[in-house]
């Protein structure tokens, strides 16, 4: 049967007929809809891990097990969850594990725009990288064939392109698995010194392996067209290629990134008179073409940042592209806002008012670095805020305590903030850590986690109490705010910046756009009282215009919060029969 | 590839243009064409500018849309229409839902928006088709409509059997929304464009 399929959607189908049953994740774009999907198939386990290392270890566990498993995640994910994945590596697998890392070439969604074929190097795990859903699909299934084969771990890369764009793919029946047998194997499983030296030699012959694997693999293919020039490319590179250049070109497309093969990109080399290695980010293949001695042109044509296109390739290439409309017009960007009626808007107004320096973290509140709120002074990776203002508290001295503070959401506080408060606690720092409780992950479309009291399925499950977490891990002063009541909000700000202790508060309210929020009808803004002193744009609300020299609220977008109506002076915002 | 077609979706976070896109796909796997949707999720949805591209034909490879490829635009809201109106092949055709919203920049003052853009489009050569896609959604039931109203509009520009979007509607959209959408896809598509 045809189905019209995202990439994600493709990989969770490959999983689910591969016969996975255990699937463990955490959610980053552009990966999530991988796990989402697995959790529609009755027959996955599947999990939202608090973090990506939690996830992989899992995933991990379950494959010595005898299950066969799969672990998602986005390229930063890969980071926090490198460390199991290093020795994953040498203990391999019993039954098969994939770990599917999605990089997000442009950063639509991301804070740093890192490749991950260097992970792949750098552990000694084999990748493959599909280029479309049907291949997603097909490389899955492929992938659990070689982890068992190969006893090891298989990473699948994909791309936002890759990811998110749906194309048709074949599907067909799961095939039921028959768990492996667990038997206990120290020598394998436990990497003590004695042991792990002796599993670094198994690596190197797996590598070894596949090396000569890569050489013959039906996923590596040369399409030959032309003697004149070749290129080797690989993922959503290869699409815009063969988009651009036809076959007019003689194409070598990679499915297998790691380990890349060697005489089979020698042999292709020989049939072309000049080749083009076409790769997004760093320059991996052209590097390898280049160590086995080949003359190739690659990163001295294609820019090492941001996305591809055809147009990119036939402008590099065939120095020729499509002419195009031009409005001689400045058009205004159009950067992503905070919701109407969304509860971290009130927290960020305050800090802008205080004027305190902001460590921000990872999820939709990063938009409160944005105009007119400008309320964050850095953003680095999940957790940064809570063990970066510790050291900047250090750094500074006591006085600089009173006039900063960290920003975390509930989720991202699960993932990587309880340990920076753990330190913030033991090697006291008197930081005031603000978890922006919205009782959801957010930023990638909402996902259950550990303080939401619901599993991945929607089941009911244990709630993790962040108040008595805070308190548990050594903080005494923790209170819980309603961030929509702003002189609440900023009473708390003030004293507990003051505090001469760690203290956390907790702004807690649901993400306005959760279906069991009840919204209240639109505020409506009395234009007879209005003197159009814009102390209601201050808070950065999409629902608020200007209207003929008023502010005026637009009502199909306000969601009724009443956020702006105490920063009237003139009482002009109100309910519509109050106006 | 020239027998590839490209179709842009272009609006705000938050307007619809993921069912519309959803919609489209549906519609010409249905006709047996090979399809590509690509979409952006995560942080540009929150009422930052969208984009879908849609590519079919005998052979689709890739899944995004470049300046000056574009056989038709449709634009949720007219700031977006202007902005991607280079991705536009010549002689192609941009159908715009003559909405404005607001973006941060112009709320906060920093920026104005720009007037008769509809005026400037048509006078830089494009063939632009506007109406008021919001008005006939809200006459359909709901705001929320505009994006299969617009997919209305674009099913005159296609040829396809009209029933055949029906049902892909009727396979897209819950069915407490059924009759709602079906009635906006007819304004859609009886708009006077």
């Amino acid at each position: 049967m045809k189905r019209l399929m995202l990439g994600n959607e493709a990989v969770a189908r490959g999983a689910y007929e591969a016969g996975v049953t255990v699937a463990a994740a955490y959610p980053g774009t552009p990966s999530t809809e991988i796990t989402e999907q697995i959790a529609k198939y009755d027959q996955i386990y599947s999990e939202w891990s608090p973090n990506e290392k939690v996830a992989l270890e899992v995933a991990v566990g379950a494959a010595i097990a005898g299950a066969r498993a799969i672990c998602s995640m986005k390229h930063v994910g890969l980071n926090v969850a490198a460390d199991p994945l290093f020795t994953a590596s040498y203990t391999g697998v019993n039954a098969g594990l994939v770990i599917m890392v999605a990089d997000d070439p442009g950063m639509h969604s991301s804070q740093n725009e890192q490749d991950s074929r260097h992970y792949a190097i750098a552990s000694k795990l084999p990748m493959l990288e599909p280029s479309d859903s049907a291949e997603c699909l097909a490389f899955t299934k492929l992938a659990y064939e070689l982890s068992e084969h190969f006893d090891t771990p298989v990473i699948l890369r994909l791309s936002t392109r890759i990811s998110h764009s749906q194309s048709i793919v074949e599907i067909s029946d799961r095939v039921e698995p028959v768990q492996k047998e667990y038997k206990k194997d120290p020598a394998k499983f436990v990497m003590m010194p004695a042991m792990a030296r002796g599993r670094h030699v198994v690596v190197e012959e797996r590598t070894d392996k596949l090396r000569k694997y890569a050489e013959a693999t039906p996923i590596n293919v040369i399409e030959l067209h032309s003697e004149e020039i070749g290129v080797i490319t690989s993922g959503t590179s290869y699409n815009y290629a063969k988009e651009a250049l036809g076959d007019s070109v003689s194409y070598l497309k990679l499915g297998l990134l790691n380990p890349l093969p060697v005489k089979l990109i020698q042999d292709f080399s020989c049939k072309v008179k000049r080749l083009y290695v076409i790769e997004e980010l760093d320059p991996v293949i052209e590097t390898h073409c280049k160590a086995i001695g080949l003359s190739a042109t690659g990163k001295e044509l294609f820019p090492i940042i941001g996305e591809f296109s055809q147009r990119l390739v036939a402008e590099r290439i065939l120095h020729n592209s499509p002419e195009f409309t031009k409005l001689e017009e400045n058009i205004p960007v159009r950067p992503p806002v905070m919701c109407p009626g969304c509860p971290h808007r009130g927290v960020f107004y305050i800090l802008s008012k205080l004027k305190l320096m902001v460590n921000g973290d990872i999820g939709c509140y990063t938009l409160g670095a944005a105009a007119p709120l400008n309320a964050m002074d850095t953003t680095v990776c999940m957790g940064f805020s809570v063990s970066g203002l510790h050291g900047y508290h250090k750094a500074m001295g006591e006085e600089a305590a009173k006039k900063s503070v960290a920003v975390i959401g509930d989720s991202t506080f699960i993932h990587s903030g309880i340990t920076g408060l753990v330190n913030v606690a033991y090697n006291q720092s008197n930081s005031t850590v603000i978890i922006l409780d919205n009782s959801i992950t957010g930023m990638t479309g909402h996902q259950q986690n550990p303080t939401t009291g619901y599993t991945i399925k929607g089941d009911p499950t244990a709630k993790i109490s962040l108040e008595k977490l805070c308190n548990a891990v050594g903080i005494n002063r923790v209170r819980v705010v309603d961030p929509l009541n702003l002189k609440e909000l900023e009473t708390a700000i003030r004293e507990e910046t003051e505090a001469d202790e760690p203290s956390v508060i907790i702004a807690r309210r649901p993400c306005a756009l959760l279906k069991y929020v009840k919204h209240k009808p639109p505020l409506v803004i009395d234009r007879n009282k209005c003197v159009a002193c814009k102390s209601c744009f201050k808070i950065g609300c999409p629902a608020i215009v200007m209207a003929d020299g008023k502010a005026q609220i637009d009502n199909t977008l306000c969601v009724g919060c009443d956020l702006c109506t105490s920063l009237c002076k003139f009482g002009a915002i109100g309910k519509k029969e109050e106006a | 590839m020239s027998s590839v077609k490209s179709i842009m979706i272009v609006g705000v976070g938050g307007q619809g243009t993921l069912l519309a896109s959803r919609l489209l796909g549906n519609a010409l796997m249905r006709q047996n064409y090979d399809v590509k949707v690509s979409e952006v999720h995560g942080m540009s949805q929150r009422g930052g500018s969208v984009v879908t591209y849609v590519k079919y034909g005998d052979k689709v490879h890739s899944p995004v849309i470049d300046l000056g490829e574009a056989d038709i635009i449709i634009a949720f809201e007219q700031l977006e229409a202007a902005r991607w109106l280079g991705y536009l092949k010549k002689g192609g055709k941009i159908l715009v839902n003559t909405q404005r919203i607001a973006p941060m920049p112009v709320i906060t003052g920093a920026a104005k928006y720009p007037e008769d853009l509809v005026d400037k489009m048509k006078a830089a050569g494009a063939d632009v088709a506007a109406f008021d896609a919001l008005s006939l959604a809200e006459q359909a039931g709901s705001a929320k409509a505009v994006n299969v109203v617009l997919i209305g509009a674009l099913s005159k520009l296609m040829g396809f059997e009209e029933a055949m979007w029906h049902e892909v509607i009727a396979d897209c959209v819950p069915s407490k929304f059924l009759e709602m959408n079906q009635k906006a896809f007819e304004l859609g598509a009886s708009a006077d464009l």
